[in-house]
């Protein structure tokens, strides 16, 4: 009788249950086992769908990206311009601020650097010529945080919306001053500016065009770890996300800081924007920042908004990005199937959060609990 | 006992982490009968009334009913087993009427008949002595209808077994005495109930027997009526304390701060604060009662500068230079700045008095970091701080860098007072500051207020319980919906007084003091 009870009743078969804290070797070796995994898994779909050795697709994923030193230099750039996205948009979110208009701010920096060049080659002395370039790319970038920032301060609205819509307004801007600088005529494309004078292009280092980009990301990446930290204003970009009421108890001027924090964000747009059309690419189209203002979102979400670990998760970013495109040309696969690689290994990367914040629970045979 | 009963726990034990919520617990109601469940804050009085109600699932142990083994997955098993939990926090829809809310969610095969429902809920009323308007809304309600509607939609639903959690935390004195009327009446009709309390005298008055938890741990249960308020105390508390809260003598009183006339309104437009007058004397300790949301929130944040003042002037004398200086329309900046010390320590630790995720450390800086021209934060004085608060309080916590958030509802606590003690202050406002603490750390509450008064601090304490007001202020204002409805003398002025200035019965304000 009592056997036919217990048979009729059951426990849940799988509970969730949040775990208290995890040491931090644990949680590392919980994310470096989710890698293995999620390679293992990727080898398994590659055997499956194109009986290609996996071994020489990951292979080919290292070479794409330090295959040889040009591709090598490229990795660094990318990871360079990718990481300073992400330093600008981490105080924002930092202050859960969700400015969402990386990739217009970026880009209106971008632009305004472009129209200097191209109006004001020739018309200044050397110094201030570039002086004009910095300081109009860094306040373009502001402006465009400023304006969701102040409506946010002043009205409440919704910013995640209005930094959306700001990245359309400056695409079409770029789109109308490509019509209007074009060059050659009917190209659709502004081509390089000053192309014979180099006149406005960043200088380059040791002869090396990307050098000076990584520098200058490097030490924003190590200034913006110590503003966050050790800063009066970073502790009241800390107080503000975490609990606005605090900030407001303790007397913060939390208006003040949502419009100072942005400021900053969009100025550092501005400086990427700066740095891929002065210093890079010399030309400026709709597409220059091609969607590093979101993926720069993930970057400082999956760092817990830490720069210098912030490094890192640009890197494997890039790193995925890089090396999927080159096993598409190199194995002519299509670039869904690398895609899929790609999805692939961050689903593990992200989902393996979830295995460090909770436990589960499977129900045990109840005999064994006797 | 011949009868099997309604329902019975044996050996519960649930487990959150590290933290034992409940351990070996053991539990039994009868048909027809009404079951305390005492414990101090944290004792896991809660967590075992959400395992069968089906929101947590235990770890280990058995649950019966009517003598048959059962499993509680979700609350709808709950239902099924005809058990209904009252929590302390209704959910209900503000938009929505009586009836609306209370046959919300039924899932039966008859079609939606709300006319048929509003019967029933007659019906239910007046077998059990409920008053009740089928068609008001909720948000026209007081607090004591919006628990009448949550207990008859658990009745509705059939329930035989009703849980109440901290049934009376938010009734006055005399809408406790119907609530308990409504109970017996359940009780002669046989229905088994739970209630959940930390009040002891509550105890006595209602219960049959009472299941007594400490610490996670059941401790054992007696019959009401062979036991008195001490031996269940001690059992509560584990050892005998007194319960005496010192009192001395205001020291040399003078007049610290004026608030005169005081107007608040919401963004709504809904009054707050209507004409609000007193006097805060330094070396006093200065009680605000009320029922919660009569605007006790409302008046401790127009003085710190978070709310805003419609009219009214609320002026600070400086003890030094006997200067008077209006603090209306300033933010709490310009306060600090202007040189009074004002702390403060809100009702909401986590949301407003602490950052949760910041350590011990940088919640020490929050009202420090601006010291100094400097841009960089330095973190060596609220270290030493920190570990000076620690010490001397007794925080359990495993170092100054843990986040707050990890410690209990206690350990908060301290950090919170010791911080806005740390900064001398000269007026001190506390917000229920010993909500959700265990008596231990009460008592150390009540001592550090009875400290900063001997050091001449006006304090000004808000509380809910009315005994704990009687004992350690020396005068009480209550307020009742935004306005004040009398201030009495706490030496001599008794419970049900307040409890009728809380509810505004009183005819004739302030005739009643002289008793």
């Amino acid at each position: 009788m009592n056997d036919n009870v217990k048979n009729q009743v059951h426990e849940p078969l799988i509970r969730v249950r949040k775990r208290y804290t995890m040491r931090w070797y644990k949680s590392w070796a919980v994310r470096v086992a989710a890698v293995i995994l999620a390679l293992l898994i990727c080898a398994l779909v590659i055997v499956l769908l194109t009986g290609y050795n996996p071994i020489d697709v990951y292979k080919a994923m290292i070479e794409g990206n330090f295959g040889n030193a040009r591709k090598m230099w490229n990795t660094f750039q990318e990871l360079a311009f990718l990481l300073c996205i992400s330093l600008a948009v981490t105080p924002a979110f930092k202050m859960r601020f969700w400015n969402i208009g990386a990739e217009g701010q970026t880009l209106i920096g971008g632009l305004a650097s472009a129209a200097c060049m191209i109006y004001l080659a020739d018309k200044l002395p050397l110094p201030v010529y570039y002086l004009v370039i910095i300081a109009a790319s860094i306040l373009a970038g502001m402006i465009w945080s400023l304006i969701p920032a102040f409506f946010k301060a002043k009205f409440n609205t919704n910013e995640t919306l209005f930094t959306l819509m700001m990245n359309y307004v400056a695409m079409q801007l770029v789109s109308f001053c490509i019509v209007y600088w074009e060059n050659p005529k009917d190209s659709n494309t502004v081509g390089v500016i000053n192309r014979k004078t180099h006149a406005g292009w960043l200088p380059t280092i040791a002869d090396n065009k990307y050098l000076l980009n990584i520098l200058i990301v490097a030490a924003l990446t190590v200034a913006m770890f110590v503003y966050l930290k050790y800063s009066k204003h970073g502790y009241e970009i800390s107080v503000v996300g975490e609990s606005e009421n605090t900030a407001k108890y303790i007397g913060i001027n939390v208006k003040k800081v949502i419009i100072r924090t942005m400021a900053l964000s969009g100025a550092l747009c501005g400086i990427a924007g700066l740095l891929l059309v002065a210093g890079t690419d010399h030309t400026i189209n709709t597409t220059t920042v091609g969607g590093m203002g979101f993926t720069a979102i993930m970057v400082s979400w999956l760092a817990k908004f830490n720069p210098i670990v912030m490094t890192l998760t640009s890197f494997i970013l890039v790193f995925l990005d890089r090396g999927a495109s080159e096993i598409a040309t190199r194995f002519k696969l299509n670039e869904s199937m690398s895609d899929m690689l790609t999805g692939i290994i961050l689903f593990f990367i992200i989902g393996c959060e979830f295995f460090i914040n909770y436990k589960i629970n499977v129900r045990k045979s109840r005999k064994e609990e006797k | 006992m011949n009868s099997v009963p309604a329902i019975e726990l044996k050996n519960i034990t649930k487990t959150f982490g590290r933290i034992v919520a409940n351990k070996n617990v053991h539990l039994s109601v009868n048909k027809g009968e009404i079951l305390s469940v005492l414990g101090e804050n944290g004792s896991g009085k809660t967590t075992l009334m959400n395992m069968i109600s089906g929101i947590y699932y235990p770890d280990e142990g058995e649950i019966f009913i009517d003598g048959k083994e059962v499993v509680i997955r979700s609350p709808k098993d709950a239902y099924e087993h005809k058990i209904g939990m009252i929590h302390q926090h209704f959910k209900l829809v503000d938009v929505f009427s009586a009836t609306e809310n209370i046959i919300l969610g039924l899932e039966d095969e008859k079609k939606y008949d709300l006319k048929a429902a509003k019967k029933k809920v007659k019906e239910i009323g007046d077998r059990y002595g409920f008053i009740i308007d089928p068609d008001k809304k909720i948000y026209e309600m007081s607090v004591s209808e919006k628990q009448t509607v949550e207990i008859i939609r658990v009745l509705y639903r059939g329930a035989d077994i009703l849980i109440l959690d901290e049934p009376t935390a938010v009734l006055t004195p005399q809408e406790t005495g119907r609530l308990f009327e409504v109970l017996r009446n359940m009780k002669k009709d046989g229905k088994s109930i739970i209630i959940i309390t930390h009040k002891l005298h509550e105890v006595l008055e209602i219960s049959d027997r009472v299941s007594v938890l400490r610490k996670g741990e059941y401790i054992g249960t007696l019959i009401t009526a062979e036991t008195n308020e001490s031996e269940l105390t001690e059992m509560m508390v584990g050892k005998k304390i007194s319960l005496n809260i010192s009192r001395d003598e205001p020291k040399n009183p003078t007049d610290r701060l004026f608030v005169s006339g005081i107007n608040c309104v919401s963004r709504e437009g809904v009054p707050l604060l209507s004409d609000v007058s007193f006097t805060v004397k330094s070396g006093e300790i200065f009680g605000i009662a009320g029922i919660a949301g009569s605007g006790q929130r409302e008046l401790l944040e127009s003085i710190a500068g978070l709310q805003k003042v419609n009219a009214g002037r609320i002026d600070y004398i400086d003890p030094n230079t006997g200067e008077k200086e209006n603090l209306c329309d300033k933010t709490p900046m310009q306060i600090r700045e202007m040189g009074v010390r004002l702390s403060f320590v809100p009702e909401d630790r986590l949301g407003m008095g602490l950052v949760g995720n910041m350590s011990i450390i940088d919640n020490m800086l929050l009202r420090s970091y601006r010291k100094g021209k400097s841009v960089f934060l330095k973190r060596k004085e609220p270290k030493n701080l920190a570990d000076e608060i620690i010490k001397q309080l007794e925080v359990v916590t495993p170092s100054a860098n843990t986040p707050v958030r990890r410690l209990s509802g206690g350990n908060v606590q301290k950090v919170l007072v010791g911080r806005e003690i740390a900064s001398s202050p000269t007026v001190l406002m506390a917000a229920y500051p010993v909500r959700g603490l265990d008596i231990n750390s009460s008592y150390l509450i009540y001592n550090l207020l009875n400290e900063q008064k001997q050091r001449g601090v006006a304090v000004m304490f808000v509380g809910e319980d009315l005994d704990v007001l009687l004992e350690l202020c020396d005068r009480i204002l209550v307020l009742c919906g935004g306005k004040v409805s009398g201030i009495v003398d706490a030496r001599s002025a008794t419970k049900e007084e307040i409890g009728l200035l809380m509810t505004k019965v009183s005819k004739d304000e302030g005739a009643d003091n002289e008793r």
